[in-house]
């Protein structure tokens, strides 16, 4: 096989991803009355950029055939934290961006050292921690309310040029400076392994549980980020138990719609980022073709119940019944 | 997990009967003993007959709804579609009440089978379609939610419950004991007697322990894991219904607060969360122990911010003690 080949069948997941997007993006914008104007991607893609930065810390812990049903309520207190400490001068501002990100990724520590080095089940540990943050939350903020920055958001929700969304901007940011090395690292190498197949990458002398670590730990952070612009988008912190949960459930929508398999060791966070922006393109496109609103979270559960079906066809190509048990 | 010689050593000088106790269970019956002490300080009346028979009462609930989650965990397997099959049931029972006399005879049934068919739904994407269960149950719960929103309106149920309902769950059959102690008590029995003494009850442990070797001796996995998910959406369900009796109407959310106690109680009571150990009666310590713990929280009149944190503090902390995995290495 030539190299591209091999290229293309290791991205299959992730240009199918992208595909997926782009039709039904294509559908939505050619039926919305505006058309496709600048203003029109600014809304969607502010709408998106949420969801993919949860959807990417998901991606991290799903690589390594893990699971964090925490991701959700981590993004909910960083986003009640931020609504207190991201305000003020450029210096109070900075330094307040500073601690959400720093305890988004304290919690993403506290989760690898309990999964990890307390040796729990990913499941239950993540979602007593998820209690925990989302009481957290709670004591920040019993009521909505607070402030943020102003400047800074619009900044970072407006236009770059008048065309480009500033918060793409920011996502593309982040998968550089956050993804793209840690992909490439040793650990991020180590994550895949040990996802494939966790005996083979010990025999190999991999550092598992260093690159199992560094992945919680990064998804806390990545899920920060998403809490911070949620703040950026509200201008207001709020400890909504409802709304902690639908993102960790629709980021492991968007995870298996990015192509990443829930068994590990397959997928990126690009693709996932790509599921994302497929998801909330499917509540968009129910607008457009006015559906009544109500149907919506009946239509989301139903596409993540189909996407997560279509990971079955695996099963027609076993030769042998036992390969049903992994 | 390294000094298991030593461990057997000791055991050894152990009389018989204490040494086949499981220590799992023993811990969670000590933190019961050490939650009715600490609640003694803060009320006296904790422990009244009047005050303890109340608790199980509530605690039943749980009890019946910790029951199916039980059963999947033996199988290594999760139902997090416990939130909405636990409002599905109540919800549904209450719609069926509104139609007339039939209903009000066919609500309880008719809530419990809705509960059974989102169970079905997770046992063919476990059982047959080889899903991981975490995933599917996620779906059908969202699947649940929708299907409630698109029914309810976005508004809150106005139906409410039958006398039936009521009466299960709030009545008193013999003088002072709740009815709904009794249907837990039956339900425990049920299961107990599945467990030990069926070969359903055989089979879900030796799946949960390895599903290839069950497969090779014969075993029909896969029905048994749909049967497991079908029973755990049902008793989700019947919970649901007891809920909707306890406060005589159903409610959008009234399930969301079962979900990590269910799981709690069951893993608390020693039941290995990757299937095929475990014991009903660490399931019972577990269910007492969550909400005893839950009544003192109120009791010390914690706001629901503290509740929260208290309870991912304490199931990680008692996770830590004695539900860990061995080292993979």
């Amino acid at each position: 096989m030539k190299e591209w080949r091999f290229w293309l069948a290791e991205q299959r997941q992730t240009l199918m991803a992208i595909g997926i997007f782009a039709v039904m993006f294509a559908i939505y914008v050619a039926n919305h009355p505006a058309g496709f104007t600048a203003n029109v991607v600014q809304t969607a893609a502010n709408k998106s950029v949420l969801l993919a930065f949860v959807a990417m810390a998901q991606t991290l812990v799903v690589i390594t055939a893990g699971i964090d049903l925490s991701v959700g309520m981590i993004f909910i207190l960083t986003n009640c934290l931020a609504s207190w400490l991201v305000v003020g001068g450029a210096g109070a501002t900075t330094l307040g961006v500073i601690a959400v990100l720093g305890s988004g990724l304290a919690c993403g520590i506290l989760n690898g050292l309990i999964v990890i080095y307390g040796r729990l089940q990913p499941i239950v540990a993540t979602i007593a921690t998820g209690a925990a943050y989302f009481g957290i939350a709670l004591l920040l903020r019993p009521y909505p309310g607070g402030s943020v920055n102003e400047d800074l958001a619009d900044a970072l929700t407006g236009k770059l040029f008048g065309v480009v969304p500033a918060s793409l901007v920011a996502l593309a940011a982040v998968v550089l400076v956050v993804w793209v090395p840690f992909s490439r690292s040793v650990l991020g190498r180590a994550a895949y392994a040990s996802g494939s197949s966790e005996p083979a990458a010990y025999m190999s002398g991999m550092p598992i549980r260093r690159a199992k670590f560094l992945a919680y730990a990064l998804a806390g952070l990545l899920a920060s980020i998403g809490g911070l612009f949620l703040t950026f988008f509200t201008y207001t912190g709020e400890a909504a138990y409802a709304s902690g949960n639908a993102y960790t459930l629709f980021s492991i929508a968007a995870v298996v719609l990015g192509g990443v398999s829930l068994f590990g060791g397959k997928g990126s966070v690009i693709g996932a980022i790509f599921g994302a922006f497929a998801f909330r393109t499917i509540g968009d496109l129910l607008f457009v073709f006015d559906f009544d609103p109500l149907w919506q979270p009946l239509f989301q559960g139903v596409v993540l119940l189909i996407a997560v079906s279509l990971g079955a066809f695996g099963l027609f190509r076993v030769r042998n019944r036992l390969e049903w048990f992994g | 997990m390294s000094d298991i010689t030593g461990e057997r050593g000791m055991e050894r000088r152990l009389p018989k009967f204490i040494r086949r106790i499981d220590p799992a269970v023993a811990t969670a019956f000590g933190c019961i003993l050490l939650l009715l002490a600490v609640g003694s300080i803060y009320s006296t009346s904790f422990l009244s007959v009047e005050y303890l028979l109340q608790q199980l009462k509530v605690a039943s609930f749980l009890g019946v709804i910790a029951t199916g989650m039980m059963i999947v965990i033996l199988l290594g397997q999760i139902d997090l579609s416990v939130p909405w099959s636990v409002a599905v049931g109540g919800m549904m029972a209450c719609a069926a009440a509104a139609f007339g006399h039939v209903g009000e005879v066919l609500a309880i049934p008719f809530g419990i089978l809705c509960g059974m068919a989102i169970g079905l739904t997770n046992g063919v994407g476990v059982a047959y379609l080889r899903i991981p269960s975490m995933i599917i149950t996620l779906a059908t719960n969202a699947v649940a939610q929708g299907l409630m929103v698109v029914y309810t309106g976005g508004f809150s149920p106005q139906d409410s419950a039958t006398t039936a309902m009521r009466y299960i769950a709030t009545g008193f059959l013999v003088p002072g004991v709740p009815n709904a102690v009794f249907i837990w008590a039956l339900i425990g029995a049920a299961a107990v007697f599945a467990f030990t003494r069926t070969t359903f009850g055989r089979s879900v442990y030796a799946i949960g322990n390895r599903e290839r070797a069950a497969y090779l001796s014969g075993v029909d996995t896969r029905r048994v894991v749909l049967i497991a998910f079908v029973v755990s959406g049902g008793l989700s369900a019947f919970g649901g219904v007891l809920l909707a009796g306890y406060a005589s109407k159903a409610a959008q959310s009234m399930g969301d607060t079962y979900l990590l106690p269910s799981i709690a109680a069951v893993v608390l009571g020693g039941t290995s969360i990757l299937g095929g150990r475990g014991s009903y009666l660490g399931t019972v310590a577990g269910v007492i122990l969550i909400t005893l713990l839950q009544s003192i929280l109120s009791v010390m009149q914690m706001p629901e911010a503290g509740r929260q944190i208290i309870y991912g503090v304490v199931i990680v902390a008692m996770l830590l003690v004695y539900g860990r995995q061995r080292r993979t290495e």
